[in-house]
C-alpha cells in the first residue's frame, strides 16, 4: 500500500530511524541528567552515553573520538570551522577559498568574513558540478589560510575530489574544511587517509535527530580554532553549552547504523535511483544535472525543459520533492547551484531534485515514474513554448515582446 | 531498583511525560524540514509556529519576538556578541555573578576594544545599585543582569534595573533561564529588551532555547546560513525539541502558582532542618527562587558532602553543573564576599516538580546522620 505524499526529499531531512528513536527515549525519560554534572549518577550516566556516541560518530569516519566536537548541527559546525580557523590563522593571511555551489551555511559565513576584512574567492565549477583542480591551484595564494569544499553537493549529489584537494592544501600548509553533511552514510569517509583538517557533520541527514551535529577537528597535525560560543567551557572550550544528551545519543546510534548498513543500503538505493533515472530518461527534453559517475546513489536532479518547475511540483504533489535546497526553497530564484553549472535560467527553473532514502520502496519509484510521464505530457500540452519547440522553432531566435 | 532522589533541578530537569508525548511524532512520522514546501515541511513549520506562540504566551511576548536557538548558552552569546557587533565598541556592564555564558562572551569583547564592567553584589547577592548607576552614566551601551542566580537562586530586581538602563539608552538583557517556570516572567513587565529562556530547566528537552528580543534591537547573527529565524539564527530548526519547549512552557505557565507554593513549602522545611544542623544558607535574606538552597556547614568540604550524599541516594550539586569539572569555589559566593574555605564547602539543593515533602524529610534525616559521622571522623583524625 502506498502512503501519500511519497517522500523523495531525503536530502532535506530524513526521518529518525525507529531504532534511533528507541535508543533516544530513555535519555528523555529516566536518564535525564546533565552530562556536566559531576556529583551524581544522573550526570555520569549521561556523560558515559555522550562518550559512547562520540566513539560511534568517530568510527564512521575513522577518526579519534577526541577529534569530535558536538554542535547543534552542520550549519553551526560550518560556522565554527570557517570562522574559527580563519580567525585563528588570520595572522598568516586573510584569503579564503570556496566554491560557488557550496551550501548557504558556508557561503553566508564567507560573506560574513568578507565584511570582517577577509578576501574570499568563490570558484566556478565545471559543467558537471565538479571543482576544476587547475582553477583551484591558480586561486591559491601566499596568504590563503583556508579552503572549504563540500564533500557531496546537496542539490545535485556530486562528490568532489576531496583526496586531491586535501593533498594540495596540505602541501601548501592551508587549512582544509569539508562540509560532509550530505556525505555520511553515502560515501566511505576515512579521515586517517584523507588530508582534511576540519569536517562538518549533521545527524538529521543520516536518520538521526535534528538539532545535533559535530565538527571533526584534526589533532595530528593539530588544527587550532577560535571558539565561537563561550561559556562553561564544554567540549574542551571549543563549544560551550549544555550537551543535549538524547540528541547526541541519537546521532551516535544513527552513525553506528550507517556504518553497519551503508554498503548494502547504498546498493539498494542505487538500484532505485537507476530505475528512476531510466524512467525519466525516455521523457523528451529531460536533462540530468551534474555528473552521474561521481555522485551519491541517492540523488537525481533533472530539468524538464519547457515546464515550469513550480507547476510541475504542484502537479506531482503526491510526491514530496524539492526544486533545490530546502534552505532556499522560500525564494523563487532559480537554483544558484544549477546556474553555476552553466544551466540557463529556464532549465534551472524547471529542475526537480529527487532524493531517495532508507524507507523508499520500489513501488514508490514506479508510481513516481508513471506520475511524471502523465503530468509532464499534460503540462506540455498546455505550453505554447513546447508547441513552438515541436514545430521546430528555435526559441533562442524568438524576439519576445516586453509587457 | 534503587532510584536516587534528584535534587539538582537547576542543572537540568526530567522531561514531563506530556512533553515527550508532544515531541515523539516529530521524530518519526512528522519529520519534515520546516523549510521544505511540501506537506512534510509545512507540517513541521506549523508545529514550530505553534511552539513559538506557546513560548511567547508564557512570557507575555509576541511570537515574532521569539528567536529559537540550541540552548541558553547560545542565546546569551547571541545577545552579547550580536548586540556588540552591531555598534562601535563602548562599555558593556554585567553583574559579577553572571553565568559563564554571559561573562565569557563579554570578556571576549574586551579584545575588540570594549570596556567591561562587572558590577559587584552585596553579601546577599544583590546588585550594588550605586555602582550600577555609575556604570550606566559612564555610559554603558549594553547591560546584562540575570533574573535569578543559578547557584543561590537570588533574584535581581530587574524591572528597576531595566528602567534605569532604558533611561540611559542602554540595551538591557536578562538571562531568565533559571527563573522561567519557577516565578512569573513577563517580558513587558520586566521592561527588558531581551530575555534568555531555556527548555531543559522547565521539564522540557535539552537542545531548545530562545532569545526573546525587542524587534527594535539590532543584532548580528552568531550563526550564518540558510537565514532561518528571521536571519538571526540559521540552521535547520530542531522541530521536535522546539515542540517540546512550547509544550513545556504551556504546562509550566498553567501550573506556575501551585508549583511555586509547593516548592516554597518544601524548601522552608528543608532550610529549617539545615539551620538546626548549623548550616548557613546563602542569600537567605534576599528574595530568591522558591526551589534553590545553597548552603555550607562550617568545617565541611562541599565535594565530600556531595559525594557522601550521592552514595546515600541524593543527587545534589556542589555548584553549577557546567563548572563542576573545575575545583574552583563558586564565583557567585566569592562575589558575595564569602571566604574561599567556606565557599568550597557549598552544597546546592534545587528542588523540582517531582520532589515530595517525604523526600525532603528523608534527606534531612540522612544528612544529620552524615554530618554526625563526618564530625566523628574529623574528631578522630585530630
Amino acid at each position: 500500500m502506498l502512503k501519500f505524499p511519497i517522500y523523495l526529499d531525503y536530502s532535506a531531512t530524513t526521518p529518525v530511524d525507529p531504532r534511533v528513536a528507541q535508543k533516544m527515549i530513555p535519555f528523555l525519560t529516566e536518564k535525564f541528567g546533565n552530562p556536566a554534572s559531576r556529583s551524581h549518577a544522573f550526570g555520569w550516566e549521561a556523560e558515559a552515553a555522550v562518550e559512547e556516541a562520540r566513539a560511534d560518530v568517530a568510527a564512521l569516519v575513522n577518526a579519534d573520538p577526541k577529534e569530535i566536537i558536538w554542535t547543534s548541527g552542520a550549519t553551526e559546525s560550518n560556522n565554527l570551522a570557517i570562522k574559527g580557523a580563519a580567525h585563528f590563522y588570520s595572522g598568516k593571511g586573510k584569503h579564503i577559498v570556496t566554491l560557488k555551489t557550496e551550501h548557504k551555511a558556508v557561503l553566508d559565513t564567507f560573506r560574513e568574513l568578507e565584511r570582517q576584512g577577509f578576501e574570499a574567492t568563490y570558484l566556478e565549477v565545471k559543467d558537471d558540478g565538479l571543482v576544476d583542480m587547475d582553477q583551484l591551484r591558480q586561486a591559491i595564494r601566499k596568504d590563503t589560510v583556508l579552503v572549504s569544499v563540500m564533500y557531496v553537493n546537496n542539490e545535485i549529489g556530486v562528490i568532489q575530489p576531496i583526496v586531491e584537494i586535501g593533498e594540495l592544501c596540505r602541501s601548501k600548509g592551508i587549512v582544509f574544511h569539508v562540509d560532509a553533511a550530505q556525505a555520511t552514510g553515502k560515501v566511505v569517509i576515512d579521515l586517517q587517509t584523507l588530508k582534511v583538517d576540519l569536517m562538518s557533520f549533521s545527524a538529521h541527514k543520516t536518520y538521526g535527530p535534528k538539532g545535533i551535529g559535530a565538527l571533526y577537528v584534526r589533532r595530528k597535525p593539530r588544527v587550532r580554532l577560535e571558539a565561537q560560543m563561550h561559556g562553561g567551557g564544554h567540549e574542551r572550550g571549543l563549544r560551550s553549552g549544555t550537551l543535549a544528551t538524547h540528541q547526541i545519543v541519537g546521532m551516535g546510534e544513527a552513525f553506528r547504523i550507517a556504518r553497519e548498513e551503508m554498503a548494502a543500503e547504498n546498493e539498494r538505493i542505487r538500484y532505485l535511483r537507476d530505475k528512476l533515472l531510466k524512467g525519466v530518461s525516455d521523457i523528451e527534453e529531460s536533462h540530468v544535472n551534474g555528473d552521474l559517475d561521481h555522485r551519491v546513489p541517492h540523488n537525481l536532479n533533472v530539468s524538464f525543459n519547457f515546464v515550469e518547475g513550480e507547476s510541475l511540483i504542484m502537479a506531482i504533489k503526491d510526491v514530496a520533492v524539492s526544486s533545490g535546497s530546502a534552505c532556499t526553497s522560500a525564494s523563487l530564484e532559480p537554483s544558484y547551484v544549477l546556474r553555476a553549472l552553466g544551466r540557463s535560467d529556464e532549465l534551472a527553473h524547471s529542475s526537480i531534485r529527487f532524493t531517495i532514502g532508507r524507507f523508499t520502496t520500489e513501488e514508490e519509484i514506479d508510481y513516481t515514474i508513471d506520475l511524471l510521464h502523465r503530468k509532464l505530457t499534460k503540462l506540455r500540452e498546455l505550453s505554447p513554448l513546447w508547441e513552438m519547440y515541436k514545430e521546430g522553432v528555435d526559441l533562442n531566435t524568438v524576439q519576445w515582446a516586453a509587457h | 531498583m534503587f532510584a536516587p532522589v534528584y535534587f539538582d533541578h537547576n542543572a537540568t530537569t526530567p522531561l514531563d511525560p506530556r512533553v515527550l508525548e508532544a515531541m515523539l511524532p516529530y521524530l518519526t512520522q512528522r519529520f519534515g524540514n520546516a523549510s521544505s514546501r511540501h506537506e512534510y515541511g509545512r507540517a513541521a513549520r506549523r508545529a514550530v509556529d505553534e511552539a513559538r506562540q506557546q513560548v511567547a504566551a508564557a512570557v507575555g511576548a509576541h511570537a515574532t519576538e521569539v528567536v529559537f536557538c540550541s540552548g541558553g548558552s547560545e542565546a546569551n552569546n547571541l545577545f552579547v556578541k550580536g548586540a556588540a557587533a552591531s555598534m562601535r565598541p563602548a562599555t558593556i556592564a554585567i553583574s559579577a555573578i553572571e553565568h559563564p555564558c554571559v561573562r565569557e562572551p563579554a570578556r571576549q569583547l574586551v579584545r575588540e576594544g570594549w570596556r567591561l564592567h562587572e558590577i559587584p553584589v552585596d553579601a546577599e547577592g544583590r546588585l550594588d545599585m550605586a555602582e550600577y548607576a555609575q556604570v550606566l552614566a559612564s555610559p554603558a551601551k549594553i547591560v546584562s543582569v540575570m533574573l535569578a542566580n543559578n547557584e543561590t537562586g537570588v533574584l535581581q530586581y530587574v524591572p528597576a534595573l531595566a528602567a534605569r538602563a532604558r533611561g540611559a539608552r542602554a540595551w538591557f538583557h536578562s538571562d531568565a533561564v533559571q527563573a522561567l517556570g519557577k516565578i512569573k516572567v513577563d517580558f513587558r513587565a520586566l521592561g527588558v529588551h531581551a530575555l534568555t529562556l531555556s527548555a531543559h530547566k522547565l521539564n522540557g528537552p535539552q537542545g531548545a532555547a530562545a532569545l526573546v528580543i525587542d524587534k527594535r534591537i539590532e543584532l548580528r547573527p552568531l550563526i550564518a546560513g540558510g537565514g532561518q529565524e528571521r536571519g538571526l539564527r540559521s540552521g535547520t530548526e530542531n522541530v521536535a525539541a522546539i515542540v517540546g519547549f512550547g509544550r513545556a512552557c504551556e504546562l509550566a505557565a498553567a501550573a506556575l502558582d501551585a508549583n511555586a507554593s509547593r516548592l516554597n513549602s518544601m524548601r522552608r522545611t528543608l532550610e529549617r532542618g539545615l539551620s538546626n544542623l548549623g548550616a548557613r544558607v546563602f542569600g537567605a535574606a534576599a528574595e530568591r527562587l522558591p526551589n534553590t538552597t545553597l548552603f555550607s556547614l562550617e568545617g565541611m568540604d562541599g565535594e565530600t558532602l556531595v559525594a557522601q550524599l550521592d552514595r546515600a541516594g541524593f543527587a545534589v550539586a556542589s555548584g553549577a553543573a557546567c563548572s563542576s569539572a573545575s575545583p574552583e569555589p563558586s564565583h557567585t559566593l566569592l562575589a558575595m564576599g564569602v571566604a574561599t574555605e567556606i565557599a568550597r564547602g557549598a552544597v546546592r539543593i534545587s528542588l523540582g516538580r517531582g520532589n515530595t515533602g517525604d523526600e525532603v524529610e528523608r534527606f534531612l534525616r540522612t544528612f544529620a546522620d552524615l554530618v554526625q559521622h563526618l564530625k566523628r571522623m574529623t574528631a578522630m583524625a585530630v
